[in-house]
């Protein structure tokens, strides 16, 4: 499934990165614990977490992951945002909690 | 195609920290490298410049790469380790209140090192500072007897 599917399916708010919706989400992880998520989130992901400030690009960017997508309506940084646009990387704003962000997901893109 | 570049990294200053990691994936990218090590080599750089914008004054990141595989040296002015064993260990932080607010130290950044690096040495000194090194090899090498340098890359 692509991004803009899950963009639409979650009436997710594109941030930036809007070229990049065709590509496709293998997956998912979550957390707000940045080296956590270089360790085990993959290649394709979408990144759902709580963490607004640029570095969150730079892991995005870092692991090639698919979009970070920012729960209950929270706000990238300017900086992020700008870094994000810089580099290409979809930031998505869902209202929702990050436990019915994943489940929703999940629901739609697991095997 | 071989590169050599040293880059200085700014303790505390986290809007610039992944800054090195994202010029240092670029040149592996020049390079020609498979994209696997790059990753894996921009994980680890980023992981050693966190941990000198995170407890250091200042440090210094130095690449050395081609086409076999890449040496990436963090080193450091900064606190130091005390007890580098227990450091390693996953989920062990010393990390201030204010760097844990924004995602670091999770107490996995050295562990991250290890684990996606093919070679890894750390030395330090309280109150002195750091200094890791790691090397990434590019796993797609394969040997040739023709070649003197007996190796070349499968494209």
């Amino acid at each position: 499934m692509d991004l803009a599917a899950i963009v639409k399916a979650l009436n997710l708010k594109v941030r930036c990165g809007e070229k990049a919706l065709n590509r496709e989400v293998k997956g998912g992880y979550v957390g707000d614990l940045l080296s956590d998520v270089i360790a085990n989130s993959q290649e394709g992901h979408v990144w759902i977490t709580r963490q607004v400030h640029q570095n969150v690009v730079a892991v995005a960017s870092l692991k090639d992951l698919a979009a970070v997508i920012l729960v209950q309506g929270t706000e990238p940084a300017p900086e992020a945002l700008e870094k994000a646009a810089r580099e290409g990387i979809p930031i998505l704003v869902a209202a929702e909690p990050g436990f019915e962000v994943a489940g929703k997901i999940y629901r739609l893109i697991a095997p | 195609m071989r590169c050599e570049k040293s880059f200085s990294v700014e303790g505390g200053n986290f809007a610039a920290a992944g800054n090195v990691s994202s010029a240092i994936k670029g040149i592996l990218k020049e390079i020609g490298l498979p994209k696997d090590t790059v990753r894996r080599a921009a994980i680890v750089c980023y992981e050693s410049e966190i941990n000198i914008v995170s407890y250091a004054k200042k440090g210094q990141i130095v690449l050395q790469a081609d086409n076999r595989s890449v040496q990436i040296e963090a080193m450091d002015e900064g606190s130091g380790i005390a007890d580098i064993e227990q450091a390693m260990k996953e989920g062990y932080s010393t990390a201030s209140a204010q760097v844990r607010e924004m995602g670091f130290g999770a107490g996995m950044g050295l562990s991250n090192m290890k684990r996606y690096s093919d070679d890894f040495f750390i030395s330090s000194e309280v109150g002195v500072g750091t200094y890791v090194k790691m090397v990434v090899v590019n796993l797609d090498l394969k040997l040739n007897p023709d070649h003197p340098q007996w190796v070349e890359t499968y494209t």
